[in-house]
């Protein structure tokens, strides 16, 4: 593997992949949750992470959002160390301020929305734009309305998240993520709870971003039918490695492990 | 009850001498809550060691002797005599500031993680997600313990007494007692009278920001969002 390059490209227009992990091992005392990982999402992919809990899938998208620390190897998005900071050519770890400004071009869509409760709505999405950004208000405000629209919910604008429904307040959530035009969008169980009425429609409205962005997205879910429609890429987890990397009409139809096909029946029986 | 008049005259003459104590004493506890407070969320050791001992030397020590020190010992190692109100703030402040600081990081600490992760997510920085994020939460957690605060706060003004304040108490002990002896019963009950209004407003002003911090979350529509509500309904009716 290349090394990252530490200055930031513009990601999108090589074909240097958008997300390297090298490595990675990630333990939690001493469980080890990820062991020895490596893998790479090229821009613009769709990649779904599957398996059993506890196999490290949402642990993946916490390391990518920086909410963990890993323990071993290295993890880069759009060719920058996000694990680690260059510095004279040696790996550090990262200060604050680094990290930030390497987050900033990734997003991420939480299982309990974790809307700030004291902003409305607009407020929730013009937060990050215009203190992180520096965009000015009526930039910030502009750019809320037309992601509330894409959502549907422009008439909330001034709600506050209590006010709103759970598959209403993922909306904004997932409005609130792409507000930051981030290159990379971590879902992670977006849909896990919600009341199952509410699913299908935040479903389709990912699908729609996905079809209508050149976003690289991971996401993890149970949603079979959505992980099929939705993904390049599916990539079977087990006991913290991948056991399985294909496309989904491969995967789904005709796996390569036996311990996926239980787990897919477990899953889709239940 | 024929000296009624003249012990509610003498008691009143010490309510500004209460109210200022207090109003200076509240002052001081919320600078030193939330200065300490936030030293007690600090990630360095030593910051986070320092503060614990002002918040355990005060909160562990009677408020009395603590009087007594900055009254009558802090002269004799300094030289200086402090006014005996402002000696009374000072204590007041620096006393319930240490159970103040407790609130703070309490309710700070109490804000699901979830909503740092939230704020993360937006790379917000760490003053950002504390401003921006965390401590408007967490503020409105703090205020009916504040509440109870101030009102020990109120009460405990009562000590100064003890270093010639003439407040509230002083004024029925050391004026009403000796000249009205046989109204014991009333000037207590006045003087139990003064300090339960005076609870209640800061009661009353308590409850009116938490109304108010609870309608910015989203917890209790706004009174214009309800008014709103009701027009509304009213046209549709």
């Amino acid at each position: 593997m290349p090394p990252p390059d530490t200055t930031a490209s513009t990601p999108g227009s090589t074909t240097e992949p958008m997300i390297v992990f090298d490595g990675v091992e990630k333990r939690f005392g001493s469980n080890v949750v990820l062991k020895d990982l490596s893998f790479t999402v090229a821009p613009g992919e769709h990649v779904t992470l599957i398996g059993p809990s506890g196999s490290g899938k949402t642990t993946i998208l916490r390391l990518l959002m920086t909410l963990e620390q890993l323990d071993e190897g290295t993890i880069s998005v759009g060719g920058r160390y996000l694990s680690h900071e260059l510095r004279g050519g040696k790996l550090t770890p990262p200060r604050e301020k680094y990290l930030r400004d390497v987050r900033k071009h990734i997003g991420m869509v939480f299982q309990q929305f974790n809307l700030f409760p004291n902003m409305t709505v607009r407020g929730n999405l013009i937060e990050g734009p215009t203190r992180v950004l520096g965009l000015s208000k009526a930039e910030a405000n502009s750019r809320a309305e037309e992601l509330l629209d894409l959502v549907g919910l422009k008439e909330k604008i001034d709600a506050h998240p209590t006010q709103l429904s759970g598959g209403q307040q993922q909306r904004v959530a997932i409005a609130r993520a792409l507000a930051m035009r981030p290159d990379v969008l971590l879902l992670d169980e977006v849909t896990s709870a919600l009341d199952p009425e509410l699913v299908t429609g935040v479903l389709k409205l990912l699908q729609d971003i996905g079809e209508s962005t050149d976003i690289t997205i991971l996401c993890v879910t149970h949603e079979m039918g959505f992980a099929r429609d939705f993904s390049h890429r599916v990539m079977m987890f087990d006991g913290g490695r991948v056991l399985e990397d294909a496309p989904p009409d491969k995967l789904f139809t005709d796996p390569d492990h036996q311990r996926t096909k239980d787990f897919l029946h477990a899953v889709l029986d239940h | 009850m024929d000296n009624l008049p003249q012990i509610v005259s003498v008691l009143g003459d010490g309510i500004p001498e209460t109210v200022i104590a207090t109003l200076g004493g509240v002052l001081l506890t919320i600078v030193l809550s939330f200065g300490a407070g936030l030293l007690l969320l600090s990630p360095s050791r030593t910051v986070r060691g320092v503060t614990r001992v002002y918040v355990e030397g005060f909160r562990g020590t009677s408020e009395v002797v603590q009087l007594f020190w900055i009254y009558f010992v802090l002269p004799v190692l300094v030289g200086f005599q402090l006014l005996p109100l402002f000696a009374g703030i000072v204590v007041l402040g620096l006393n319930h500031g240490a159970y103040g600081a407790e609130i703070v990081r309490g309710a700070i600490r109490s804000v699901p993680r979830a909503q740092y992760e939230g704020a993360i997510a937006l790379s917000l920085s760490p003053a950002q997600r504390m401003r921006r994020v965390i401590f408007p939460q967490a503020f409105v957690e703090m205020l009916p313990p504040f509440n109870n605060l101030f009102i020990q706060l109120l009460k405990s003004t009562a000590i100064l007494a003890l270093i010639t304040v003439p407040e509230v108490t002083r004024q029925a002990r050391e004026v009403l007692i000796p000249n009205y002896g046989s109204d014991t019963l009333l000037i207590f009950g006045v003087t139990f009278v003064i300090y339960l209004v005076l609870a209640g407003l800061i009661t009353l002003g308590m409850r009116l920001l938490e109304r108010v911090a609870s309608a910015r979350l989203g917890r209790r529509p706004s009174r214009a969002a309800r008014q709103a509500a009701k027009a509304t309904a009213g046209v549709a009716s």
